[in-house]
């Protein structure tokens, strides 16, 4: 299933950073490295913009970060159970990543600037993704 | 070749919930209203046709040779362009770059989107695939979700206010019951606008614009040809396209539109103008948010200030710089394809001196601001007359 299984609905199977998900599903969020210049990126990809090349090496993220903007949806696209809320985070290693916030993590707790950790989450019928917590 | 290009006859279809006819006859409203505009001009005088369409909205495939055929603009060359939201503007460009380099002298550009042909389900979901489908639709981020992100992004920044937010609102349904062919003949108030239930916070139900149908047309001439064509052309005077991140990932900014920027900079260096010398503007109001950020992206106001431009009703009629006085998008209603032509339309008909009750007293030169998803595409074109 690969990359399949990633997110609560997902719409691309094929890609060469399938193993993106292994990562997740030992625990890591992983992002790529370009072997010829050394550019990090996250979301990853194998194909860097700076120089063309296609060699990337996996590097695990620590997860920590700052809340940048979210917003809490009480109407939902078909397919998805509103309400939740969406957030986009910036990592300490200076990439951004768009995700849910947990639903352990209260309205009147939801602060622009917080300190938030993304980590893996396993959902129903072995799909996985990743959310972000209150750190 | 052709040093200026004019547009010289515009249309518009009303905006409507649920148009009950096909596109094809939705395209030939518009498209008749821009030749009895233009006047002097026969069907056969048209040399190419762009038609500008969201994608997947339609059952027909490939509709611009259907629509072409339908409008008698066979066997001349016709294409489909496609910006989503700034599809029409784009096919305005390509419209003006065909004139300029000589190949056609008279070109239609046609935009239309007819949104009712699909369950509200159905819709939903295409609007989801707008965002990157790899790294954020798969966690439901939908249209205005993301512009909800802009929002708080913006209110924390820069302490703009709900309330500020609800007032762009109030503004653009005051405008549209005074546009006939506006979705919506209602005057919002504050307290109703801001009352209204929350879709996705901080945004409400009255800071977002509505799926319509809908179509727009304008005919783009040459110098030589468009002087015999009217009395009054609107000269395209700088036209800016820009593109950005479709990841908010990749984004320096989240409480401005990059694309809009560059867009807005290409168009004033190209007309050889600058914001202060606009005396009415259109500009892409998707959501409320998004028209007080276009007020700074296009440097009507200092980064920060959009909210204060409207507490101050700067942007009314009579204020410094009136914009969106047809109701925009969040009350004229938005059928994707059609709204740049529609926006455009609204500049020409003010820079003529037609725009009846939202007229803007001597205005001569108008600016049109067209964004495509969420701050992928930006397009900034300003006319004169």
């Amino acid at each position: 299933m690969g990359f399949g299984k990633f997110g609560e609905i997902s719409y691309i199977a094929e890609t060469k950073i399938a193993d993106f998900v292994k990562h997740l599903e030992e625990g890591e969020i992983a992002a790529t490295k370009c072997k010829a210049c050394g550019r990090l990126y996250f979301p990853p990809r194998v194909d860097c913009i700076d120089c063309l090349s296609s060699d990337v090496e996996w590097i695990p993220l620590s997860g920590r970060g700052k809340l940048i903007t979210y917003t809490t949806a009480n109407f939902a696209p078909a397919g998805f159970e509103a309400p939740y809320t969406l957030a986009l985070a910036e990592l300490e290693e200076g990439v951004r990543v768009f995700t849910r916030m947990s639903k352990d993590v209260k309205q009147d707790e939801i602060e622009l600037g917080m300190n938030v950790k993304l980590v893996p989450v396993r959902l129903d019928d072995e799909r996985i993704t990743y959310e972000l917590k209150k750190a | 070749m052709n040093n200026r290009v004019a547009v010289v006859g515009v249309g518009q279809t009303a905006f409507t919930r649920s148009c009950g006819v096909s596109i094809r006859e939705l395209c030939f409203e518009a498209f008749k209203e821009a030749m009895e505009d233009a006047g002097n001009l026969s069907t056969k005088d048209i040399d190419a046709s762009i038609i500008c369409s969201a994608p997947e909205y339609d059952k027909q495939r490939s509709p611009s040779g259907l629509i072409a055929e339908y409008l008698g603009l066979t066997p001349k060359p016709t294409f489909l362009a496609e910006a989503v939201c700034a599809s029409s503007s784009v096919g305005t460009r390509i419209g003006w770059s065909f004139i300029r380099s000589g190949l056609h002298q008279v070109v239609a550009v046609i935009g239309f989107q007819k949104m009712s042909e699909l369950t509200s389900a159905e819709s939903q979901e295409r609007m989801l695939r707008g965002g990157d489908i790899m790294w954020e639709s798969p966690f439901g981020a939908m249209m205005p979700a993301y512009y909800a992100m802009f929002a708080r992004a913006h209110m924390n920044q820069y302490g703009t206010t709900e309330e500020q937010l609800a007032k762009v609102k109030v503004k653009s349904s005051k405008y549209s019951t005074m546009n006939p062919k506006a979705m919506y003949q209602k005057e919002i108030t504050l307290e109703k606008a801001l009352t209204s239930r929350v879709i996705t916070s901080p945004l409400k139900l009255f800071d977002c614009c509505a799926n319509a149908d809908g179509a727009s047309c304008m005919i783009l001439a040459g110098e030589d040809v468009a002087k015999k064509i009217t009395d009054t052309p609107v000269w395209i005077k700088g036209l800016g396209l820009a593109s950005a991140s479709m990841s908010l990932t990749g984004r320096k900014t989240i409480s401005s539109l990059s694309c809009a920027v560059e867009a807005g900079k290409q168009a004033y260096e190209r007309a050889d103008l600058k914001p202060d010398d606009i005396d009415v503007a259109e500009v892409h109001d998707c959501f409320t948010i998004a028209e007080i950020m276009a007020y700074e992206d296009l440097g009507f106001c200092e980064r920060g200030e959009g909210g204060k431009l409207i507490d101050g009703e700067e942007t009314y009629i009579g204020g410094r710089i009136p914009v969106n006085v047809d109701g925009g998008l969040l009350s004229k209603g938005h059928p994707i394809g059609a709204t740049g032509g529609s926006q455009i339309r609204t500049i020409v008909l003010q820079l003529r001196g037609e725009a009846g009750k939202t007229q803007v007293d001597g205005a001569e030169t108008g600016l049109v601001h067209n964004i495509g998803g969420i701050g992928l595409y930006g397009s900034v074109i300003i006319f004169r007359r």
